[in-house]
Order: structure tokens, then C-alpha cells, then sequence
């Protein structure tokens, strides 16, 4: 890269953005506590908390999404047997090397039993903080789980504001909302400008880009959002001969971002992709006016995006992938999930039989955070472009 | 088993089974429904109360690896596209289902007419139903189970069970049997059942005994069959539970080890416990290698997976649905990982073992992923040696004979030399 990060913002915000992503010593979360007295950080894993919670207690929610490539595991792997992910691995990692240190609690959303079983290993590890298994409700009715959910909801709450000293009460959450919606939307419209045209915003960049809302206080991350979709806007980045493509499984352990550049320069064009996708779990404005704990129980009950660790109720979720597809009028469907990752793979064969059935070209493999090969990736990803583009299927 | 207990207990549950493998096969002919649930969680007495039929794929899938068949099975499912690295029990029923759906007895398998997606202490399960629902074109009703995260059942958790219970698992049983619930005859089922799991649990405890009289882990998953299945609730889970109990009082008396398909244990040389499901596709080859070394599991986590009754639960006819949404959430996999320590570390004292040996099964996220943390706590708290296998619930490609042995013999030397240090 030779351009001068003065002249060129593009480039700067999405440096910005990048650096963010590689800071698996939380360098930055430090220096945002170090900036005020008695700040406190809360960090999550995959998928979803409500991370208006965290913000309306007055900490910074910080999403721990494992090590990726960067990150050598040296007491990890003692940890976990071969046949389980990589994903917690690097999360232990990170812990017991003091990696983590900057944060003052943990939460665990229910999603898989290996995050589950990892908030056991973390309330062994770091008995002093505080460490929660945030049991996200599997039943839809508003009386049954959402009832439940409200509860647990203001348990967390509870526990978070005597961490940082500051209750959270309907008027700070409702503030919180707002921030949070201020922040949906800019992700909205980052995602619509990728719909509709793609070369304007590289997979990578993208990535970087929501990534960056793992760290960052809401508000500073829209304001990035907004800086990157001004300067991505009036690039002059051409179109390539690439089909368009939606990525379905990356929802928990996230690929390495020479794997996202892989399949992009193989000839394909990511419109649509369930990458971090906690930033964006409930796509569209939650209700700032009324009771702010039903509003976010609603949101998740009513209006959060299927995926495989979600209980499809409506069993429409396959339906919904299919519709997607054509939504964002996606050429192919590329299946990744990370190696021994149960729900995603679990998933697949539901998913992969829904789009041969609306004769949907897909392929699948797999993937783990660290994954340093991407030949393999490449020409299967590659071939996939290509017979779409030649034949319009796979 | 016939081998192993050659008792009227043993000739009961053999009875019991072929009934109730026999009313599945006629289920289309004589009209009764059908409901799929799992184990950890399974409301066997509610489903009784309408005259269903439970039916619990592990159950079926275990069985079928103790036979052979499920190696077959996973290949066919593997072939239609699940993925090799999930768990085995959901590819093993998916490939019997895709083989015409012949159950373990040879008899066919009547189609579910509810699945009932008890949702306790295992993400595969979610998906495991919403996978049969594509197959067999059916409903569901999701029971979502609070795990115990924070090692404990708050009220709210115990209301948000019984709430579904109440207010949408009945409703749709009363759909689908079109009977009314009856709760009194749920309080007598209720009352069965703590009868039953009292003489469990003494069953259980008699390995406190030295020698014990039985094995915990290869014994104790015949012992826990009806009450963890179709059977809880039932006179006849009563009676079996009764004489198994009598059976027991007598080797105790007798000052007798465990019977294995081999005889008796003549020389109790080591005290396990065990954490982690067997391996069922080489079940009898794996038992040998305990016994053989004059090793006898005294307690096991296993056998606690359908429900952790020698920790003072029962089922409690006087708040039949609370009692319900307690017992749900109080399975062995529903336990945080803490929990599971302080149990298996209190195993370790009460029952004087010399260690602790974990099953490691591919398939099982649930039990496995934390294992090697456990492991090592447990050595800290206790100061007795660790051991650690890895094999596969019905997956035949992960059961490495040679290798466990190799393992177990080591371990089994290690632990009598700490024995001699002492
Ligand atoms: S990658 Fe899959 S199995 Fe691993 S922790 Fe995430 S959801 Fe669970
Ligand atoms: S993952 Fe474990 S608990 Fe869940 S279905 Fe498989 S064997 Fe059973």
C-alpha cells in the first residue's frame, strides 16, 4: 500500500478500523477506561447481547470474538479436545495470559454448549469478576419467554450497575436505545451500499468496519460508519466480472480476514453474510418511547434474525435464507461454518436443502479462525464463480 | 445383560422393554399417538397422563450402536450431507429413519405425532428436532429449560417452566390426545415416581459399600433404563426399582462385588469415577477392560443425565408442574461447570475413589467441552490421579480399542503407585 494515509481518508479510516480489529491485547479498551475515572468494561461473546444494557449502566461493551489468526495459542489448546472448535481456545487464551484483564465482567449468551460450558471455565478462572450465562429465551411468547427474558434482563442490569455504580433505570436505557438505533441505522446503510454495489466496499473493509463496533463506544463507531460510507461513496473503485454471493454459519468463530479477501478476489462479491452478527441481530429501530424492557424483549422475541442456535418457531428459516437470496438478488450462497461448530453444521443440511429446492446454487466447507491455507477455499470458491458466471449455476 | 444380572430384576426390564417396543410397533394399528422427547428433561409421566407414547431417539440411537448398526447409519446420514464432526446420536437416528425407521428390537418405529423438544442441557437437541420436523413433516413444542448458570434454579426459572408446561405443552397434549390433563392421576404418577427414585438412589449409594456391589457406569446405565425413559411414573418402574434394591441388599450382605458379563468382580482393586457417557458401539469390550483390572466405577456422572436423585431430588406430587420444571432443570448436563466439579469431587470423597476417569465422547459438546478443566481440578482438590480417554457414542471409526486399554492399563499402574507412595 503506497498511498499517503494524509491524503488518502479511505484508506486512514479503514487503517483505523483495521487496527482496531488486531487489537487482541485491548490496547484500546484500556485507553478508553484510562480516559475517565472508574470506567468499567463489560465484554460479550457470540452472538447477541443487548449491549444497550451495558451502555445505559455506563460501560463499554466489548465483544470477545476469539483470536483469529493473530493470536499464538500457547495454554489454550490444553483446555479443549481436539474436536472442539478453535474458537474457545483463543478465548482462553486470552484470558489466561491477562489479555482480558481490561474487562470488568462477562457475559455469555446462550448459543452452543461450548460457550456455555467456557462461562463455567471463566467463573473457575476469574471467580473475583463478574461472570454471567445470559440464558437468551427459546420460547417466542411474549408471557413465557419474554417474561422470562425481561427478568433476566434486569438481572443483568442489577449486576452491571453495582460494577460500575451507575443503576440503570428506563430513562438511561431508553438513551441507550437511542444510541444503539443511531448505530443500526449507519450498519443498515452500510450494508445497502454493499447491496447495490459491492466493489464500493470490500469484504475486508466491511468486516473491519462492523468489527470496529466491538470496541468502540456506540456513538464514536457511528461516527467511523459515517466517515467510511462518505469516503467508500465517492471512491472511484470499478466493478469487477464477480458474482454476488450470500455467506450463511460465520455467525459465531469468525474467518480470518485473508480467508474474506480469498474469496473475493476468487470472483466473488459478499452482498449479504451473518459475519459479527450480533452488531446487527436486530436489523431495524427498537422503540425508544415506551417501557425500554419490553421494547428490548420484543425486539429479540419479534424482530432478531434467524440463526441455527435461535429455535426456529415459525420453522421458516430456511424459507427466509431463500428469500434473502433473492432480496439481495445474490447469484450463489456460500455455506461456511467453522470446524466442529455443531449448530452451524447442524444447520447446513436444512439450509442446503431449502436452496436446491429454490435451485439455488451453493458450496460449502469449512473454516477455523486461525485457518492459514486458503488454496483449497480459493479454488473451490473460484470454480463456484465461475461456472455461475458461465452457466448461471453451479 | 442377560449375563451380567441374571435376576428377576433384569427379567422385568427385558419384559418391559418388549412391551413397550411392542406397543410402539403397534401404535398405527391401535391408534395410540406418539411423542419423540429426549432423555434429560423427559416429562415420561405428563405424557403418560394422556395415553401417548414416549419415544427417546438416544435411547434408540445407544441401543442401535450396542448392536452394530449404527456405524451404517452414520455413513448414510454423513451421505445425505451432515457433516462428520457433529454428534453421532443425531446422524445414527437420521440414518435409521432414512433405513425405514427399524427400531433396535427389529420392529418398526411408529412415526411421531408431537415432537416435544425438552430442551435441557444440550444445544444439539434444538436442532436435532428441527431437523425430524423437516423429515416427518410434524409439530413441535419447544420447553426451554433454563440451564443453571449461575448454579442455581431461581423462582423465575422454575415459573417460566412450569408456565409452559401449564399453559402451552398441556394445551397441545390435550390437542393431540383429545383427553383432558388429569392431575390426580399426574400425583399418582408422581408418587410412583419418588418411590422408584428412592430405591435408585439406595441402589446407587450401595457402592459406598467395599467391596461394592455393583458398578456404577457399566452396571449403573442398565439400573437408571426405566427410570431415565418411557417407565418413570409407571407400577412397574416401582416394582423393578423394588427388586433391584432386594437384589442388592443381598450381594451387600453377601459381601459381593459387581456381576459383569464375565461373573462376578472377585477383587475390587480400584474405585473409579467416571465422568462422560460411555462408548455403546464397543460397550461390552470397554467394561472388560475395567473389570479385567479388577476396576470397579463406584459413582459416574452418567448415570445422573436423566436426573441428579441421590442429590436429594424427588419428584414432589404435592406441585406437580413445579416439581416438573425443577427436575428439568436439575439434570447432570444443566449443571454450570462449577457444579459439576463440586459434585464429582464430592463422588470422589464419599465413595472413597482412588480417581477419576473421563470418557471424552467426540460427539458431546455438552459433557466434553470443560473436561480437562475438570480433570485437573479435580487432581488439585483431591490429590488422586486423573485419567482421560477419548472415543465416540456410536461413532465405531473413534473407538480405538488398543489405545484405551493402553491407556487405562497406565492409568490403572499409576494409580497404585501413588498407592505404594503413600
Ligand atoms: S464456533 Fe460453533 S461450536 Fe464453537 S463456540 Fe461458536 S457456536 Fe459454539
Ligand atoms: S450433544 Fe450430547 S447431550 Fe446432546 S444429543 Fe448429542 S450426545 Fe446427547
Amino acid at each position: 500500500m503506497t498511498t499517503d494515509l494524509q491524503t488518502d481518508p479511505l484508506t486512514a479510516v479503514v487503517a483505523r478500523a483495521t487496527e482496531l480489529y488486531e487489537d487482541v491485547e485491548l490496547q484500546s479498551v484500556r485507553d478508553w477506561k484510562a480516559r475517565g475515572e472508574g470506567r468499567k468494561a463489560i465484554g460479550f461473546l457470540p452472538i447477541y447481547v443487548p449491549r444497550e444494557v451495558i451502555h445505559a449502566a455506563g460501560a463499554l461493551p466489548v465483544g470477545i470474538m476469539g483470536g483469529g489468526d493473530q493470536l499464538e495459542i500457547v495454554r489454550g489448546d490444553s483446555y479443549f479436545q481436539s474436536y472442539i472448535c478453535h474458537l474457545p481456545r483463543s478465548v482462553i487464551e486470552m484470558a489466561v495470559s491477562g489479555r482480558l484483564d481490561a474487562l470488568d465482567g462477562f457475559l455469555f449468551p446462550s448459543i452452543c454448549d461450548v460457550i456455555r460450558n467456557l462461562s463455567g471455565m471463566f467463573q473457575m478462572l476469574k471467580g473475583q469478576k463478574y461472570v454471567h450465562y445470559l440464558d437468551l429465551p427459546q420460547n417466542f411468547d411474549p408471557e413465557l419467554g419474554g417474561r422470562f427474558y425481561r427478568h433476566e434482563l434486569r438481572t443483568v442490569a442489577d449486576a452491571i450497575g453495582r460494577i460500575t455504580g451507575t443503576a440503570v433505570n428506563d430513562e438511561r436505557l431508553r438513551r441507550s436505545i437511542r444510541t444503539y438505533n443511531v448505530n443500526r441505522a449507519a450498519i443498515r446503510e452500510l450494508l445497502a451500499l454493499r447491496i447495490e454495489q459491492p466493489w464500493l466496499v470490500p469484504t475486508t473493509e466491511y468486516y473491519v468496519m462492523l468489527r470496529a463496533g466491538y470496541l468502540l463506544p456506540p456513538d464514536e463507531h457511528t461516527s467511523l460508519l459515517h466517515e467510511y460510507l462518505e469516503h467508500a461513496r465517492s471512491s472511484n473503485r470499478r466493478p469487477l466480472d464477480n458474482i454476488r454471493v450470500l455467506v450463511r454459519g460465520a455467525f459465531c468463530e469468525q474467518p480470518p480476514l485473508a480467508l474474506l479477501r480469498t474469496i473475493e478476489r476468487a470472483g466473488c462479491y459478499v452482498v449479504d453474510d451473518d459475519f459479527v452478527l450480533g452488531s446487527r441481530f436486530i436489523p431495524d429501530a427498537i422503540d425508544e418511547t415506551g417501557d425500554p424492557w419490553e421494547a428490548l424483549s420484543q425486539a429479540f422475541l419479534k424482530h432478531s434474525l434467524p440463526t441455527a442456535s435461535k429455535y426456529d418457531e415459525a420453522n421458516n428459516a430456511a424459507d427466509l435464507l431463500v428469500q434473502r437470496v433473492r432480496d439481495v438478488r445474490a447469484d450463489g450462497v456460500l455455506l461456511m461454518a467453522p470446524s466442529f461448530c455443531d449448530p452451524a453444521l447442524l444447520d447446513q443440511p436444512m439450509l442446503a436443502g431449502a436452496l436446491d429446492k429454490a435451485d439455488i446454487p451453493f458450496t460449502s466447507f469449512k473454516y477455523s479462525e486461525d485457518t492459514g491455507q486458503f488454496q483449497v477455499i480459493r479454488e473451490q470458491a473460484g470454480t463456484f464463480a465461475d461456472a455461475i458466471k458461465l452457466w448461471g449455476k453451479a | 445383560m442377560s449375563t451380567a444380572i441374571k435376576d428377576r430384576s433384569s427379567e422385568r426390564q427385558k419384559r418391559m422393554l418388549a412391551e413397550y417396543f411392542d406397543a410402539l410397533a403397534d401404535a398405527p394399528a391401535t391408534g395410540r399417538k406418539v411423542v419423540y422427547t429426549f432423555v434429560p428433561g423427559n416429562l415420561t409421566e405428563l405424557i403418560e397422563n394422556f395415553g401417548l407414547l414416549p419415544v427417546l431417539p438416544e435411547i434408540n440411537a445407544l441401543q442401535n450402536g450396542m448392536r452394530g448398526r449404527t456405524g451404517d447409519y452414520i455413513h448414510a446420514a454423513e451421505k445425505h450431507g451432515h457433516s462428520e464432526d457433529v454428534c453421532t446420536y443425531v446422524k445414527a437416528d437420521i440414518g435409521m429413519l432414512k433405513a425405514g425407521n427399524i427400531g433396535p428390537t427389529g420392529k418398526p418405529l411408529p412415526k411421531p405425532d408431537l415432537l416435544l423438544l425438552s430442551y435441557t442441557g444440550c444445544f444439539t437437541f434444538l436442532k436435532w428436532f428441527e431437523l425430524l420436523r423437516k423429515e416427518y413433516d410434524c409439530p413441535v413444542v419447544m420447553l426451554h429449560v433454563p440451564y443453571q448458570g449461575d448454579g442455581v434454579v431461581t423462582p423465575d426459572m422454575r415459573a417460566y417452566v412450569a408456565n409452559q408446561i401449564r399453559d402451552k405443552l398441556i394445551p397441545e397434549l390435550e390437542k393431540l390426545s383429545g383427553r383432558k390433563f388429569d392431575p390426580d392421576r399426574l400425583r399418582e404418577a408422581l408418587k410412583r415416581s419418588a418411590a422408584a427414585e428412592d430405591d435408585l438412589v439406595y441402589v446407587l449409594e450401595s457402592a459406598k459399600h467395599k467391596p461394592s456391589p455393583i458398578d456404577a457406569y457399566f452396571g449403573g446405565v442398565y439400573y437408571i433404563g426405566p427410570i431415565f425413559t418411557a417407565f418413570r411414573g409407571s407400577q412397574d418402574a416401582v416394582e423393578y426399582y423394588h427388586e433391584l434394591r432386594e437384589e442388592v441388599d443381598d450381594r451387600i450382605a453377601s459381601k459381593l462385588g459387581p456381576v459383569t458379563p464375565d461373573g462376578e468382580v472377585h477383587t475390587e482393586k480400584y474405585r473409579i469415577v467416571t465422568e462422560g457417557p460411555p462408548n455403546w458401539t464397543s460397550f461390552r469390550e470397554f467394561w472388560k477392560m475395567f473389570y479385567s483390572e479388577g476396576a470397579v466405577v463406584v459413582a459416574s456422572t452418567y448415570t445422573k443425565v436423566g436426573g441428579l436423585y441421590d442429590r436429594g431430588f424427588r419428584h414432589d406430587p404435592h406441585h406437580p408442574l413445579e416439581t416438573l420444571a425443577d427436575y428439568c432443570m436439575g439434570c447432570y448436563t444443566n449443571l454450570n461447570l462449577p457444579s459439576r466439579i463440586n459434585l464429582i469431587e464430592s463422588y470422589m470423597r464419599e465413595y472413597e475413589a482412588d480417581g477419576l476417569l473421563i470418557n471424552s465422547v467426540k460427539s458431546c459438546n455438552s459433557f466434553s467441552a470443560g473436561q480437562l478443566m475438570i480433570l485437573r481440578e479435580i487432581e488439585a482438590r483431591t490429590g488422586k490421579p486423573g485419567g482421560f480417554i477419548e472415543s465416540d457414542l456410536v461413532d465405531p471409526r473413534y473407538f480405538s480399542a488398543a489405545n484405551i486399554k493402553n491407556r487405562l492399563e497406565s492409568y490403572f499402574q499409576m494409580i497404585e503407585a501413588r498407592r505404594q507412595r503413600a
